[in-house]
Formats: structure tokens, sequence, C-alpha cells
């Protein structure tokens, strides 16, 4: 079964996420922002990762860059959940090695959707 | 809630609610007949001895506990006006959900008897009949005959309406 | 997938009134021109996740308009806009907007479209004012290059991948298995870039593609596949076979050109599935009022904590059954130990579930910068606002029914009790004035003081009102104590005291009201010149108590054992009375009046002579009270249940509660008795009490 980091800071979001993926058959471990995210990604493997970029303690964007810097992350699949509105978000994303993002707001079918897209 | 209700006396009660519209549960009250909707009551059980509310109308037999929750108890002979009795075996307390004042409340009436669940078709419910000053009648939802026998439907919403404006015109 | 979004409305709603909150907090602590980043961050970032939240639980409105206060608020974080007085009363009307229209939404009712466009108009005109970039239109597309109709036709792509392009978590694997979705793939692979084997990094792409690709599909699909990619490799697509005729119904179009997301297998009529489900839920929602169904959130060591004592419990109570199920008498002090043991679990138990209910005061306490901001500035006056004491906790009930009060208290103090600033300064004051608010906790129960430095209360003032009233005697003298209450007495209000600020037609008398109904107490210490400070006193929740059980003749009654301070043996020679009407003991110095239960509650009593019975000396609003029963039982801790559920409210009983044999016992409200004695023995008699105490005193 597939895992998944889940990471964000508003509660509604991370639960809809969270019910979806499961729903699914994914495993989901749940994150409430970067910090949080780090320390549980740390010494374990999951198969990909669903980061909220604005987030207090630490935002999506260094999470995902910190998280590259792990030997066992180096090429795991990271998404990023953000706005239209943010295009430098998305750059900035990029450039700290996120493989794509995901735009806010989704549904439940573009979530599993562009999901499947990233480990099928 | 009607879920509950209907599980706890399941043997009296249909399953399908539009059929339990017109459904009552009779009871007798030193002599007469009297009935409530069915779909109100929510249990039956014997009598025991309640707490007494202090300055509370006499027709209030105090509280009891019921799972956990303060019931009061109302003793519907004395709610009419009727001549007190020793409670006895067959003293039944019917407790019933009331609505009033936009909020809905569990109260317990104590009976002398419970007697039948009879179905009543809408026509078959006279209005009560005026009777002036003299009689308070506003409890009372309708008459209806059952076998040449007069069975008095009563509203209870009404029965504990307002105890401050009960306590002071009381029917005794 | 079909999921029912509503089932997360309720979280949805409730963090989001937790980020207006923070919104508020923030704005109002902002430092007008040079605010800190970090501060800005923090309501952004509330915005942003209302406004995420809302549109993907399908509230457009609030969506919408919490992206234009997120856009504004964007500039400020940026520094492209200062943050001036203008922009922040803005952006708190906006949030006050916000709250409303999530309140109506959450209880299902329609949104003040009018106040919402209004609102948001100002917020656009400020937006497009300011030295700000100009806001994003919502709801714009990205990659739209205008060549969005799906043709069938062949494409040739090129993708170049850039060597880095594992590290990014993307596998072209993937990308092609996506372009298979959009028709027949052929791939041919490149591998004229690859190094010599000893100079291979296994970490790094070095193929390059051919792809062919026939199907019906539009440019704009292809690129979106590529889209994560676009920066990372070298793409080119081109159409080697044009069947224009086949152009597919334009009225798929909008499922193709909303694919900003990527997934380009969703059917349009799953779209609309969703958005119908939409209306049905908002009407299912509209039944419930939003007070109903309040949840709480409760931290995860709570839980801990207390699975970690139903654990206890359990080996406690297979402890107690091992004892009994072959006792002998010299098992005796086991099975006392056990039940020890089980007392103290079950009380840890209780101490712990009753914690869960436990919210830090801050949360009432929240409201009042900005209370005290706009009432401030209405009246003129220059305010300084001083908070402690918010982590105190106390339980949700509690918090839930002392809000109303405590911004009357606040509110009386700025209106009444601080001065203008020219006054302030005309008597030696520093211009502004300073309301502090203060909680803690003490011998169980919380305390919250509101305290001003301001013109105290006027005495004289006072005490002529009341004369007028006819609440005090023309020839009467109190001492300032009686007269600072005397502004709690019904109907009492000094004629400037109506304003348009605290003179709502709600007086002090409902302060009070509301704080007894709690059961709890309000003090003034008031010092002309100097200033006001109101203490009020709760109990901590009103779940549970402490009680002495008491009995008159065959009733058991409880007094709740926070308000006794002794209970005595009565002596005969220490009893008077006046008039045949009232009863004093004379406790040491001091006179007190006799409550005697059973006349008042009418039942009938072992004994009516005082000296058969004992007196429990209770503390009652600040004055003694002595309660004439029959006997003193045990001391127990109580579960309060209320006689309203049921019932209706009764004079001298503050709640009823069930004993260990499954009675029911009613609980004494002493101030409520207090009233029924006065009220029993007839007003004129009271006041010869009064008057006695005095002559005594």
């Amino acid at each position: 079964m597939a895992s998944i980091l889940a990471v964000d800071d508003s509660a509604s979001m991370r639960q809809m996420v969270t019910f979806t993926l499961k729903g699914a058959g994914y495993e989901v471990i749940e994150a409430v922002d970067g910090v949080d995210a780090l320390n549980k990604a740390k010494g374990k493997k999951v198969n990909m990762v669903l980061t909220d970029v604005n987030m207090p303690n630490m935002d999506g964007i260094t999470l995902i860059r910190e998280l590259r810097k792990l030997p066992e992350y180096k090429f795991t699949p990271m998404l990023m959940l953000t706005t239209e509105s943010a295009a430098d978000k998305k750059a900035q994303g990029k450039a700290a090695g996120a493989t794509g993002w995901l735009v806010k707001p989704f549904n439940p079918d573009q979530l599993l959707g562009t999901i499947k897209k990233v480990i099928g | 809630m009607d879920i509950e209700t209907q599980s706890e006396i399941p043997s009296m009660i249909n399953s399908d609610p539009d059929l339990n519209r017109d459904q009552f549960l009779s009871f007798f009250l030193d002599g007469e007949e009297y009935g409530v909707d069915i779909l109100r009551v929510q249990e039956i059980k014997c009598w025991e001895n309640a707490t007494e509310i202090p300055n509370a109308p006499e027709y209030i037999k105090g509280v009891i506990n019921l799972r956990g929750t303060i019931v009061p108890i109302v003793d519907l002979r004395l709610r009419f006006g009727l001549e007190p009795v020793e409670y006895t075996k067959t003293t039944v307390v019917i407790v019933l959900k009331v609505i009033s004042a936009e909020r809905e409340r569990t109260v317990g009436f104590v009976v002398d008897a419970v007697s039948e669940v009879y179905n009543i078709e809408n026509g078959l419910l006279q209005p009560p009949p005026e009777m002036g000053d003299s009689l308070d009648l506003d409890f009372v939802k309708g008459l209806t005959a059952i076998n040449n026998n007069m069975v008095v439907l009563l509203d209870v919403d009404r029965l504990i309406e307002d105890e401050a404006a009960s306590s002071s015109h009381e029917l005794h | 997938m079909s999921i029912d979004m509503s089932q997360f409305h309720q979280v949805f709603f409730e963090e989001s009134f937790e980020g207006l909150d923070v919104m508020e907090t923030g704005l109002m602590e902002l430092d007008l021109g040079e605010a800190d980043v970090e501060e800005i961050n923090t309501i952004f970032r509330a915005a942003h996740s209302i406004k995420g939240g809302a549109g993907t639980f399908g509230f457009d409105d609030i969506a919408s308009f919490t992206h234009v206060m997120e856009t504004l608020l964007d500039e400020m974080r940026s520094g492209s806009r200062d943050v001036t007085r203008e922009a922040v009363d803005l952006l708190l009307t906006s949030v006050d907007c916000l709250r409303e229209m999530l309140s109506a939404v959450d209880a299902g009712d329609a949104i003040d479209e009018e106040r919402k466009n209004s609102i948001q108009a100002k917020l656009e005109v400020m937006l497009a004012n300011g030295s700000g970039t100009q806001p994003e239109k919502q709801g714009s597309n990205s990659g739209g290059t205008g060549n969005d109709h799906p043709t069938a036709g062949v494409w040739k792509i090129r993708f170049a991948p850039h060597p880095h392009l594992f590290r990014t978590g993307n596998d072209p694997v993937r990308m092609f298995r996506e372009l298979e979705h959009l028709g027949e793939l052929n791939t041919t692979v490149d591998t004229s870039k690859l190094p010599p084997f000893d100079e291979l990094d296994p970490e790094e792409s070095c193929f390059e593609w051919e792809l062919e690709l026939r199907g019906e599909c539009s440019e704009d699909d292809i690129i979106e596949v590529f889209e994560w990619v676009d920066e990372d490799c070298d793409l080119s697509i081109s159409r080697i076979e044009d069947k224009s005729e086949q152009n597919t119904d334009p009225e798929n179009d909008p499922s193709i050109s909303k694919g900003s997301t990527g997934v380009t297998e969703e059917k349009p009529e799953e779209t609309q599935k969703i958005q119908q489900k939409l209306p049905a839920t908002k009407k299912k929602a509209s039944k419930k009022t939003s007070n109903e169904n309040s949840s709480i959130r409760v931290g995860i060591d709570k839980i801990d904590a207390l699975i970690n004592m139903v654990g206890e419990l359990v080996i406690t109570q297979s402890m107690l059954s091992q004892i009994s199920e072959k006792f002998m008498l010299e098992d005796i002090e086991r099975l006392r130990d056990g039940i020890d043991q089980l007392e103290r679990n079950t009380r840890e138990l209780q101490e712990n579930v009753m914690q869960i209910r436990m919210l830090p005061i801050s949360f009432s306490f929240n409201r009042f910068p900005r209370l005290v901001r706009d009432l401030a500035s209405k009246l003129g006056k220059n305010i300084e606002l001083k908070m402690s004491g918010e982590q105190t906790e106390l339980d949700k009930t509690v918090m839930e029914k002392i809000g109303d009060p405590l911004v009357h208290l606040v509110r009386n103090s700025l209106d009444h009790g601080i001065e203008m600033p020219e006054v302030r300064k005309a008597a030696g004051k520093p211009e502004t004035g300073v309301l502090s608010l203060n909680a803690y906790h003490e011998s169980g129960s919380i305390v919250i003081e509101i305290s001003d430095d301001g013109a105290g209360l006027n005495t004289e003032k006072i005490l002529q009102k009341a004369r007028e009233k006819g609440l005090v005697g023309e020839e009467e003298e109190l001492p300032d104590e009686k007269i600072h209450e005397l502004i709690f007495a019904p109907g009492f209000s000094t004629a400037d005291q109506v304003s348009d600020v605290s003179g709502r037609g709600v007086g002090m008398d409902v302060v009070m009201k509301n704080i007894r109904d709690l059961g709890g107490v309000v003090e003034i210490k008031s010092e002309k010149g100097k200033g006001s400070t109101f203490t009020i006193r709760l109990p901590l929740t009103l779940a549970i108590l402490d009680g002495q059980l008491i009995r008159v003749g065959r009733h058991i009654y409880i007094i709740p054992l926070v308000s006794i301070i002794e209970s005595i043996q009565i002596e005969e020679e220490n009893c008077n009375s006046i008039a045949g009407k009232a009863e004093l003991y004379k406790l040491r110095e001091e006179y007190i009046p006799v409550v005697r239960l059973h006349k008042l509650f009418n039942v009938e009593p072992d004994s009516k002579k005082l000296s058969n019975g004992i007196l429990v000396v209770a503390e009652s609003e600040g004055q003694k009270v002595g309660v004439f029963v029959d006997d003193l039982l045990a001391q127990q801790q109580v579960v309060i249940k209320s006689l309203e559920t049921n019932y209706q409210k009764v004079d001298g009983i503050s709640g009823a509660t069930i004993l260990g044999d499954g009675t029911v016992a009613m609980i004494l409200d002493l101030p409520g008795l207090v009233d029924l004695s006065k009220k029993d023995s007839g007003r004129s008699s009271h006041k010869e009490v009064l008057m006695a105490e005095e002559a005594v005193a």
C-alpha cells in the first residue's frame, strides 16, 4: 500500500485530503506544519509527500527543500498545494525540488487524479 | 427520537410513522378513559418515590432519576382537580415528551392504569365542547368514541404549559 | 469517487472562526507604518487558509471575498504597500463581514450580499489605488495558449529532460503513461547523450525521447502533461497530420480547458454531480442552529492521559473482582486498599474528564482589544488595555455565559470609569487611562478582575438616585460598600449613565443576575478619583461541586461546601427574635439572620426548636446567614443536574443531583434562599432586620 505524507495546517483540508486518500486505499501520515512533517518523515520512507505552502513554523517550500536533502527523499515525488495566484510560489517550489503542484481549490477526484499521475 | 420511542415499546407501535399518526395510548383516570399521542410516549414505568420540589404546585409530585436525567412527575388526578388516591400496584407513570415554550421536555404523568392502543381515524375526532369559563379545557384535543365509550384525547403540550400561569388558576 | 464534502464543513467553520480571531488580534497589534513581516504573515496565512477551505468546500462568495483581503495582505507582506490605519480599519471591517458570512453559511442562512459587495468594492478600490500590484483575477487559468480545441491528429513530441529531472521526483515513465490516456503512443529512445559507462551517474537522466501520439487531444493537453517539468527539459511539440473536420463537439471544451490541474481523465458529468450536491447539503445544514452541535478540540495528550487512567481503572476492577471471588475475612485489608485505589482512579478520571472542558480564558478576553480600541475612539478617550492571566482555564460553559457580563462591565468602565483626557490631565493623571483585565485561580474558583484607573464610583450621586427611587430611606446612611452594591439593584441607573455606549437598556442588575446564575459573585472596590475594580468569582465548572448533605425531616438537601463557613450546635441563649418575625443568632460578636429551611420549603422537620438542630453558617453574597437544619450528613462530590431541562427554575434551588442510592436530592441556592426568606418575612420586617443588624454592629 502506497503511503502519503499529507501536510496542511488547516484541519478541514487535512481531513478532506486524508479521508479521500484513505478511501482510495492509501496509507496517510498527517502533519500540521513543516516541522511536524519533517519529524515524521525522518527515518521512514513514504511514497509521496503532499504539502500545503503557507503554514506556520515551516512553510511547504522549506519543507520540500529540507526533505530533498535527506537521502531517502531524494527522488520521492513531492506535490505542493497552491493557489492559482501564486505563480511565483510554483517557481520557488520547483527550485526547492517540488515534483509538481495541485491548484487549490480542488475536489477529491482532482486530488486522486493528480496523485495517480505521480505514484500510479 | 421517534426511533427511540418505538424501540422501547415495540409491541404497541407500527413501524411506519404515517400509520402511527393517529395512534393513541389510552389510560384510566377516575373511571374515565383518556388518550395521548403514542409518538409522544417515551416509556411506561411503575410508580416510584419522587423527591419533592420545594413550593411546587400540589400536582407536581417531585422529580425522579430517569437514567441520569431529572424528570418531574405530574399527578394527573391532581392536575385535573380530581380526588387523590393511594398509589397502588397498577398505578403507573407514563413518561411523555412534551413541547412547550419551544423546547422539548420529558415529564412523567401518574395515571390509575394504562389501557390500550387505539387507531383513531381523523374524521372520528370531535372538537372539545365549549364549556364556558368555568372549566379550563385547553388540554383537551378532542373526543372520540371507542366501543360506545368516550375517550378524551389530551394535548400533552398543554398539560404542563407554563406552571406559573397554571398555578394561578389551579383547577380545584 | 463521490465524497460528501459537507462532513468537513463543521471543522472548516470552526477553524475559520479561529482564523478570524487570529486575524483580528494580529491586525490590532500591527504597528502602523513599520509592521513586522512575520506578524503580517500570520494574518495572511489565516486568510489564506480560509480562502483555500472556502474554495474547496464550495463557499465561493467567501473564497472570492477572502481572496481580495489576501491580496491586500500579500502586498503589505511583500512591503509594496504601507500598513496604514485606513487599511487596517478596512481589514478589520472585512474580518467582521467575513465572520458574519461564515455564521450565516454555518446556520444555513443567506449571506448579506449587499454588505459583502460594498466591503469587497472598498477593498478593490484600495487595491487599485494602492502602491501594490493589481489584483489577479480570480479564476484565471494558467497555461491557456488558446490552442485548446481537441482535434484528432498525430503529434510529434521531442522530450529531452535535463540531467537533474529525477531529483524533482518526476519520472518520464509516468508522464508517458499520462500521454497514453490521450491516445496511442509510440516511444523511441535516443541514447546518443548516454555517457561512457565509467562516467555514468545513475541519478541523472541522460536519455531523450521521440514520441508519437495519435489521438483526439489538443496541444494544451500535451503541454499539461509536461507542465511540472516545463523548466527541467527541452520540449517540442508539433502536429504532423491535421483532420480539423473531426473537431469534437464544443460542449466538451470546458472539461478540458479547465484542466490546469492536470486531471485530464475527469468527466464533465462528475464535475456537475459535485456542483449539484452543494445546494442540497446547504439545505441540510440550515436545519440546525449554529450553537447546537458545538464541539471542542482536545489535545492528544489529554486523551492519552484519559486512556491511561481508564487502563488503571480496569486493573483495579479486576483486582477487586479477584478478591471478591473467594473472599475471606483476612482479605479485608486488601479489599480496603482496592477500594482506596478505586476511589483514587475515579477521582483522577473525573478530574481529567473535567479538564477536557477547560479552555483558557483568552478565548473570552480576545475580543477586548478590538472592543476597547473601537470604543475608545468613539468616546474620544485614550485607553490602554492590559491583560494578564489569559491562560487561566475555566469550563467552556462558564466561559460562554460569562462573555456578555464581561463585555458589559468593560463597556461600563470605559464609558463611566475612565475620564476624558482633559479631565484626567486637570486631575493630574496621565491622559491615557488604563483598563486591566486579570484572571487567576483561587481555591476552586476562577477570579476575573476588571479594573480601571478612572474616576471611581460617585457615591453621592448613587445614593441620591437610590433615595429618589425609594431604594434607600431619606434619612438612612449607608457605608460606601453598600452604596456601591446599589448599582446592581434592578432598574437602577444614574441619569448620565444612559449613553450610546452602555446605556442600552440593559442594566448592571442583569450582569449581577447572569453571574449569580453561574453560581458566582461580584465585588466592587472603588475609590473616588483613583478608579474601580470589579471582581467576579466563579466556580471553575458547572458540572460538579463539593457538597454538604443535610437533612430536614425526611428530606435531604445539599449545600455547596465552598460557601459553608462553619456548622454549629445551636445554643438557646444566643437565639434572638425581632418582633416575632425575624430571628438572629449571636455567633461570637456577630448577629446572623437565621433561615429556617423547613419553613421556606414547607416541609416537616424533626423539630422546630432551634436548640434541637444545627445551624450551618454560610456566606451568601458577602453576607453571613445561618441555615437551620435537623442534621448534618456526609460530605461528597456531586454531579450537578439541571432541574430546568425538564422542569423549571425553582426558587432557592440551584439544581439537583443523584445520590449513591439513585434518588434525587436538591442542591440549595443560598442567595436564592436569602431572597425567599426576605419574601417570607415580608419587606418591612426585612428592613427591621437590616436596621437591627446595624444597630448591633
